[in-house]
């Protein structure tokens, strides 16, 4: 991986105001030529580079993308430091606000930042070394071959030396390089390392680091009542007691929303309680009884929306030794982000200034200039760190709440809602039912796969270019998507978080039906994928098989006393590839979830650290939720509004996980999503070569009351 | 509204709010002590918890008149320079990936630790189960007690 890069037009160079480099990106892969600045004019502060060497030698690397609990902060600084060789302590990390001119793609959402930043990162990194290099041989008046940098130093074969401190200053008066070298991977000192996370120092001590916490002079507060049903709509409000109530300063309505704007948070959730709101529509209200009749009638419909067809799928179960059917369904569910959604708005007539959480901050500005028909660029957006995203703040529904009441009460105000307003309000994981049927011939391969999807506002709830497609002659995929008025969206590793679980339980089922080890049966679908793929591959093989390889060793597959029951899956989802073994025994007679193994490839890990705890947190996620994870609906309200009726998973219900990574050097993908989905159905797997009964809902806890996750 | 009078991480501070008002709000927003945080509103989460009188309390159902002249210390106020072991082990450890529940976590772990330094595996679980982390964090806060239990007894 030693190669040499070309420039490709995206840095500029300036100087800063106190006479250090400041090297940026032009994220804008359109944007014109490589270009001077005038080290006047834009100062530390206005420009928002990349990076930038103070004459004392401190590095300050903003971080472009929004932190959601992902790593992100400190794995991307991380890269730059490496290419630049500079030591991690000298090393600043600061926040970027939104700047659509200096990033692109500021966004987290699709595990997909690493991806797309890697090479860049790198770059501006490398970059700023060999511009330093330049400016200490041409002080020294000799070839930049005899010097070298490390650790915040150029060196000179003799003996000299000069830090990045003190050769700030000329470098940036040098043009950057049409080419740079990258180091090979052998050589990396930071990337792969263990590092503890760059916010922790703030954050253990009670900074005001999020969203939440944000308060400027002259901001009120206000919190919004929304329909309670998802279907109805506002017929009319009665303000009176509310606005008679101690620090309550307005109470106005828009939409179907009714805000009630207050001096603190608690005095408007007491006001709250006397607010009298009317709303029509109550009729057609979707209950989870009206959800399962409508799963089973599109189920049998026959018109669906065809995702993918190879070969003959009824040849194949026609010629079948053995067809094997089965019925998969999960419900909706919240994000449970700890930090419930809030927004800071400042809306003038000409101008809005936003502070916030968000996973899309572009969208956010965007949506928010045509709502208020204000430029775009008149919006600024300052990002705060997150209390978690989970996807739910991929949708901005919250941050347009709050300019919308900014700009009707004229005033700063910080919108925060309740924790029943969060649980309530929607954008949900949807609701799937899916049916698989597989073929087998008389040696036990699978000659046939048939998947349909029914989901609740899903859009298409398949994939139908993963595995197994590919790996079999005959496979058709189709999906029927059911327009619901309960709002839903993107939830950690959208679609495949519960597609997973029920294709991996599926494929087990199948192969115990094929007499063969669960292992070594997906090890001949993937064999069959790599020598004669049916269609193109959008996955690569060889790094499923090293992968459930390495998880079949480290678990010790098939090895283990009688007691423990193993369960095996695996996904690819984001770029990554993830192999699972779940462990349960019967603990006092209790079906128990002893240990969880897994394997990931996704290529070079950046933070031994950050991606161990990405693995830890997406397994206990996965756990979680397949056994708990449940939001039920009644006249079109969803039944449980807090954390007394909605279970999540807690301290003293997690087994042991061990987190394994495949280092292959491989260029690095997504690591916030792909190990959750391979989770739930490394369970029921286990659960069911343990109990001999197989798991088809979710949660888990609905169809074996007792099972547990209790070690 | 009344005068109310509290002593918050050894300092003296007076509010006026309504004597109703949960603890939490009035550190949150009266007097801008924000590490302690609100997850649920009905103390099931533990995202608000701090210690009074040195026992870890839910600030978000606790009514400031209930409080009187108790010794209120919130995660501002854990040690003077962010080092107390807890904290000390929660950096070494890496615990946080969101971070928003860590300060709830931390006051009761260190509150378990101030009376009874040595914890077994069972009483860390008793303790910590009340709290809810949403991205999963629950292997590295065994680990961070468990180191801190360490950094205690060597010091």
């Amino acid at each position: 991986m030693n190669n040499t890069q070309s420039r490709r037009d995206f840095f500029k160079i300036a100087g800063t105001v106190s006479g250090g480099l400041m090297l940026g990106f032009n994220w804008n892969a359109n944007a014109g030529k490589n270009s001077q600045i005038n080290t006047l004019s834009e100062g530390l502060i206005d420009f928002n580079s990349y990076l930038s060497i103070e004459p004392n030698g401190k590095v300050i690397i903003f971080s472009p993308n929004p932190e959601i609990g992902q790593g992100i902060k400190t794995a991307f600084p991380l890269i730059v430091a490496e290419e630049l060789d500079v030591d991690w302590k000298d090393v600043e990390v600061r926040q970027a606000n939104l700047d659509t001119k200096k990033f692109e793609r500021q966004l987290t959402g699709g595990s997909g930042a690493i991806k797309h930043s890697w090479e860049r990162l790198r770059k501006a990194g490398a970059t700023a070394k060999h511009m330093l290099t330049e400016a200490a041989a041409n002080k020294w008046a000799v070839p930049m071959t005899e010097c070298k940098a490390e650790k915040g130093f150029v060196m000179h074969t003799s003996g000299k030396r000069l830090s990045y401190g003190e050769l700030a200053s000329d470098a940036s008066k040098l043009k950057a390089p049409e080419k740079v070298e990258l180091k090979n991977s052998k050589d990396f000192k930071l990337i792969g390392k263990y590092f503890s996370g760059v916010d922790n120092k703030d954050l253990l001590v009670g900074k005001p680091l999020f969203g939440i916490d944000y308060k400027v002079p002259g901001m009120v507060h206000a919190q919004i009542q929304r329909p309670p049903s998802f279907g109805m709509k506002l017929k009319s409000f009665d303000g009176t007691e509310a606005k008679k109530m101690p620090g309550i300063i307005d109470v106005v309505s828009f939409g179907d929303k009714v805000a009630i704007v207050g001096k603190s948070t608690w005095e408007i959730m007491n006001a709250r309680k006397v607010l009298k709101v009317e709303y029509s529509n109550n009729t057609g209200l979707e209950s989870t009884e009206s959800h399962n009749k409508t799963f089973s009638e599109l189920m049998d419909k026959k018109e669906a929306e065809m995702r993918r067809k190879d070969g003959d799928i009824e040849v194949a179960f026609k010629s079948a030794a053995k067809i094997i059917e089965a019925e998969y369904q999960c419900p909706f569910v919240p994000h449970n982000a700890m930090e419930p959604m809030n927004f800071f708005a400042d809306a003038k007539s000409d101008s809005v200034r936003l502070v916030g959480p968000t996973q899309t901050p572009q969208n956010a500005q965007n949506q928010i200039a045509k709502l208020l028909n204000i430029p775009a660029d008149k919006i600024t957006l300052e990002l705060t760190k997150m209390g978690g995203g989970f996807g739910r703040r991929l949708n901005n529904d919250y941050a347009l709440e709050a300019a919308e009441l900014s700009s009707i009460i004229k005033t700063p105000v910080k919108v925060t809602w309740s924790r029943e307003d969060d649980m309530t309000a929607g954008i949900y994981r949807p609701a799937v039912r899916y049916k698989f049927k597989a073929s087998l011939d008389k040696e036990g391969n699978m000659t046939g796969y048939y998947l349909k999807g029914v989901g609740m506002n899903a859009g298409n709830s398949t994939r139908q270019d993963n595995f197994p497609a590919c790996a079999v002659e005959n496979l058709l995929i189709e999906s029927i998507d059911y327009k619901s008025p309960i709002t839903t969206g993107p939830w950690r590793a959208p679609i495949t978080n519960f597609l997973a679980y029920a294709e991996q339980a599926f494929l087990d089922e199948v192969a115990q039906a094929a007499g063969k080890d669960p292992i070594k049966f997906r090890l001949e679908l993937f064999e069959k994928a790599k020598t004669k793929p049916v269609g193109k591959l959008t996955y690569e093989p060889d790094r499923f098989i090293t992968a459930i390889k390495m998880v079949a060793e480290k678990a010790g597959w098939g090895k283990k006393k009688k007691k423990t029951a193993q369960g095996f899956a695996v996904y690819f989802s984001h770029l990554s590839y993830v192999a699972q073994i779940a462990e349960m025994e019967k603990v006092k007679g209790v079906p128990t979830i002893k240990k969880v193994y897994a394997v990931t490839d996704c290529g070079i890990v950046i933070n031994q650290s950050g991606a161990k705890n990405q693995i830890y947190g997406a397994v206990v996620d996965g756990i979680g939720t397949s056994m708990y994870g449940n939001l039920t609906f009644a006249n079109g309200a969803p039944q449980e509004t807090n954390y007394d009726k909605y279970r999540l998973i807690r301290f003293n219900e997690i087994p042991e996980v061990e987190a394994h990574f495949v280092d292959n050097g491989i260029d690095p993908t997504g690591l916030g999503e792909p190990a959750l989905p391979p989770t739930g159905g490394a369970i029921a797997n286990a659960y069911a070569k343990l109990t001999g009964k197989r798991f088809y809902k979710q949660p888990f806890i609905y169809e074996d009351s007792k099972v547990t996750a209790i070690s | 509204m009344e005068k109310i009078q509290l002593n918050v991480n050894g300092v003296k501070r007076s509010v006026e709010v309504d004597p109703n008002t949960p603890l939490l709000w009035v550190l949150r927003e009266h007097l801008d002590l924000v590490g302690t945080k609100y997850g649920c509103g009905i103390a099931q989460c533990g995202a608000c918890t701090v210690h009074i009188n040195g026992v870890a309390t839910r600030t978000c159902v606790l009514p400031i008149s209930a409080v009187g002249d108790s010794k209120i210390t919130t995660i501002e106020g854990l040690s003077k320079n962010g080092d107390h072991p807890v904290q000390q082990a929660w950096e070494e450890v890496d615990v946080a990936q969101c971070g928003y529940c860590q300060a709830g976590q931390i006051m009761t772990a260190s509150a378990m630790l101030a009376n009874n330094p040595r914890p077994s595996d069972k009483e860390i679980s008793q303790n910590m189960s009340g709290h809810i982390c949403r991205c999963g964090t629950y292997h590295r806060i065994e680990q961070a007690i468990k180191l801190a239990s360490e950094k205690m007894q060597n010091k």
